[in-house]
């Protein structure tokens, strides 16, 4: 293996911006899931327990995946452009779920009260929140799939709908979408101050804990028989094993700390497993930014470009960290 | 619709949507800190009820910009994944930094929104200048990359492909200065001047009401410098275009042939076939005069440039022409604000100069718009200037319209509920049991729990 390089530095900070974007906006687009499955006769208090969870924070939260794609087309060009163009359809739709999310969420905070318009744009905000994960998993899917490659001019079918639509990516779709719920109702019920409340989150934490259980196996399942690029990436890389058995372990805690009821514990494995999810992944493909052909040595812009991007993230670290923790410190102790 | 015809339209609708939204971010923010500051020094509720209702009205369109800014992000490679393999090491630079500037943006929204009664005064307030600086400074970072566009340096080109790159010098543009500066005065006097003149309307028909009062006088303090300032950064702005980018001036001018004493032409119907200019009023070496301070000089004309390199005429020259008009019309009625308050007289109760005002309410808005055509469709048939035709830049990807047809739908929709909650939350008078509300003693010692 070649030494690591600033390429390699600058894909560790995109990976690191998603592992953000999945470990905090992944809980918004979460609590909005939980949002319209809200039930049982404290079905108000878990809304508005989730609405003040995320009012504050959801902006920042979402900035994470700006700072991913501007790095992907500042560092990283010919794979923002073959990702773009492939991928079309399902980003364009990614879009308008974060849209209609976005702004579904702030108008419904500033309608009146208990309103008909309340409850509508409450509506649009909770299923653009499940809508959103499951495409951006998709995309996700279609990538780790090797399947984003330069158009072949064989049409539309084969080159815009054919790379991400597939059992696999939906499988990956459907697993993000578990995932997401699963933060979400982690968080919340460290987030509740009645203790109702937090069992209600306690049981929907534990069924999505279930369901993302059964969503990886299924992707396992179909990697196994669709995708052996990334079932070999999955089984057979020695960089990403360590990360999976970590995955794991946290994957287990997560569950004992949610059954005894110990809930910082159960709020931190989950972030664990995220993170080990993540990097999992990430390692499994390197050294490919898409794979099968295109590594990050072949994808990197100029060393010059690299090394300014460095130093700007190092800078902007130093303003931005600071920030993000008297956020945090303020509202979510 | 051609692929392409469909892919500027989309973008050109992206953009002028959240650009309104993008230049409240940056205005709002120092209205609100005003108020605020004022509230913390004179401890009136009034100031306080304004630093509230005008951070209601900014969380709104703060949200539905953060949204429409991330769609631009991705339409970026969405739509012309060319020009963003190719511009994407030169500009992405500029790009992180406004990545970080948004981000502490929306941090510190985030507190300001919500921290009332969770952190001190005085570290509220602190967080408030923190969003209108970093509001402003992400929107100057983004301009720099439109500025790298119009006059892009910082590369070698050498058979079509761009070598040899210094991102730093592409920070540099010769346009970088005079754009940056146009554009933020440009959000000032709009932000300014649209909350002025709401509450010149309402002003008009409650003229005694304290509320309004308070807030005209704060958005002008605001709008009204920086009206008066941007004919001068208009004049910067001229000269630089006269000098970097010709074919651009030419079409603003309507100027089809290079001329010695070019005259200003004032309104007209500019024909790209017969290269002509009806119903047009010229005033002798104005062009001149303006664009290279020489009633003398010779200005470019388009016919310098082959035909396939001219922007669309008739959309630049009319986009200017509004531009202008607008921004002279929002400097005298600046002029008209400062001789009254240098006079000691009330704006409010100058019923015509309210009725300016009131008229004056969109115009910076409109303004901002058209400039925007005259940059982008002035610079057409280019993405970036000289090197990347826009035809090139463009995605592969069929049945664009189908995507336009759907954002389109999408920003329709959206900017009629932002106009009704807009009205419905914040422009209208407050209610009696408001009025007890703000003036209680409770409401003014200790600022309400949430801002919502």
């Amino acid at each position: 293996m070649p030494p690591l390089g600033l390429a390699d530095l600058v894909a560790g900070a995109v990976v690191l911006g998603l592992t953000a974007y999945v470990l905090l906006a992944g809980a918004d687009f979460g609590g909005g899931v939980w949002d319209l499955f809200a039930s049982g006769p404290r079905r108000e208090h878990q809304r508005s327990l989730i609405a003040h969870a995320i009012a504050p924070v959801w902006e920042a939260n979402h900035v994470w995946l700006i700072l991913v794609i501007v790095l992907l087309f500042t560092c990283f060009p010919p794979a923002f452009s073959r990702l773009t163009i492939a991928l079309h359809v399902p980003l364009s739709l990614v879009l308008l779920g974060i849209v209609l999310r976005g702004s579904a969420f702030i108008f419904r905070s500033y309608a009146p009260e208990y309103s008909t318009e309340q409850r509508s744009w409450g509506r649009v905000f909770a299923i653009a929140s499940l809508v959103t994960p499951v495409l951006l998993g998709v995309a996700l899917g279609a990538i780790a799939a090797g399947q984003v490659n330069r158009p072949s001019g064989r049409g539309f079918v084969e080159d815009y709908l054919a790379p991400w639509a597939s059992p696999f990516t939906a499988s990956v779709g459907a697993f993000t979408l578990a995932l997401f719920a699963f933060l979400a109702a982690v968080y919340l019920t460290v987030e509740s101050r009645e203790s109702d409340l937090q069992e209600d989150f306690r049981k929907r934490a534990l069924a999505a804990g279930g369901a993302v259980f059964v969503t990886a196996f299924l992707t396992l399942l179909l990697a196994w028989r669709e995708s052996p690029l990334v079932w070999h990436g999955l089984t057979a890389s020695a960089r990403a094993i360590p990360v999976h058995l970590v995955t794991g372990t946290a994957a287990i805690l997560a569950f004992w700390g949610l059954w005894s009821r110990r809930y910082r514990v159960a709020r931190v494995a989950p972030a664990a497993q995220v993170v080990g999810i993540v990097w999992g992944w990430a390692l499994a493909q390197y050294p490919y930014i898409l794979p099968p052909t295109l590594t990050l040595q072949d994808a990197a812009a100029p060393h010059i470009t690299l090394k300014l991007v460095s130093i700007g993230l190092g800078v902007g670290a130093v303003v931005l960290l600071p920030s993000l923790w008297y956020l945090f410190r303020v509202f979510k102790r | 619709m051609s692929d392409l015809f469909a892919a500027r339209s989309q973008m050109a609708i992206s953009l002028a949507f959240h650009i309104l939204f993008a230049v409240v971010g940056i205005g709002m923010p120092l209205l609100m800190v005003v108020a605020e500051r004022r509230w913390l020094a004179t401890k009136d509720p009034i100031d306080l009820e304004l630093a509230k209702r005008w951070s209601k009205g900014t969380a709104i369109l703060f949200a539905v910009g953060a949204v429409s800014g991330t769609v631009l992000s991705f339409e970026l490679g969405l739509l012309w994944p060319g020009f963003m393999e190719l511009a994407g090491p030169l500009i992405g630079l500029p790009f992180s930094l406004e990545g970080f500037a948004f981000f502490t943006e929306a941090i510190f929204l985030g507190i300001y929104l919500y921290g009332w009664d969770r952190i001190p005064p005085r570290a509220h307030l602190l967080a408030g200048v923190m969003v209108a600086v970093s509001g402003a400074v992400s929107g100057i970072f983004v301009v720099l990359v439109n500025a790298w566009m119009n006059a892009p340096t910082g590369f070698e080109l050498v058979n079509g492909a761009i070598t040899n790159i210094d991102p730093i010098k592409a920070l540099q543009s010769p346009a970088a200065f005079q754009q940056t500066l146009h554009m933020t005065l440009a959000a000032y006097a709009a932000t300014g001047f649209a909350v002025a003149g709401i509450h010149a309307l309402l002003l008009l028909r409650e003229p005694m009401n304290t509320f309004h009062r308070r807030a005209l006088a704060i958005a002008l303090l605001v709008g009204a410098p920086a009206a008066l300032l941007q004919p001068i950064s208009g004049d910067i702005s001229a000269r630089n275009v006269a000098r970097y980018q010709p074919a651009k001036l030419a079409a603003m001018e309507a100027l089809f042939e290079t001329r010695r004493s070019a005259p200003l032409l004032l309104g007209g119907w500019p024909d790209m076939e017969t290269r002509t200019v009806r119903y047009g009023i010229e005033i002798p070496a104005g062009l001149s005069l303006l664009a290279a301070h020489d009633p003398d000089a010779e200005i470019a004309g388009l016919d310098q440039f082959p035909r396939e390199d001219w922007p669309h005429v008739p959309t630049v020259h009319v986009a200017f022409q509004v531009m202008v008009g607008l921004g002279t019309a929002m400097a005298l009625v600046a002029l008209w604000v400062i001789w009254t308050v240098a006079r000691r007289r009330q704006i409010a109760e100058h019923p015509l100069l309210l009725k300016a005002l009131a008229v004056c309410a969109p115009f910076g808005f409109i303004a901002i718009e058209a400039g925007w055509t005259v940059t982008e469709v002035g610079r057409q048939p280019w993405v970036v200037h000289g090197v990347l035709r826009t035809a090139d830049a463009v995605t592969p990807m069929p049945g664009l319209t189908y995507t336009l047809a759907g954002f389109t739908l999408l920003y329709v929709l959206l900017g009629i509920v932002v106009v009704w909650m807009l009205y419905s939350q914040i422009i209208k008078s407050p209610r009696d049991q408001d009025w007890h509300r703000i003036y209680s003693p409770a409401a003014a010692t200790r600022p309400a729990t949430e801002a919502r």
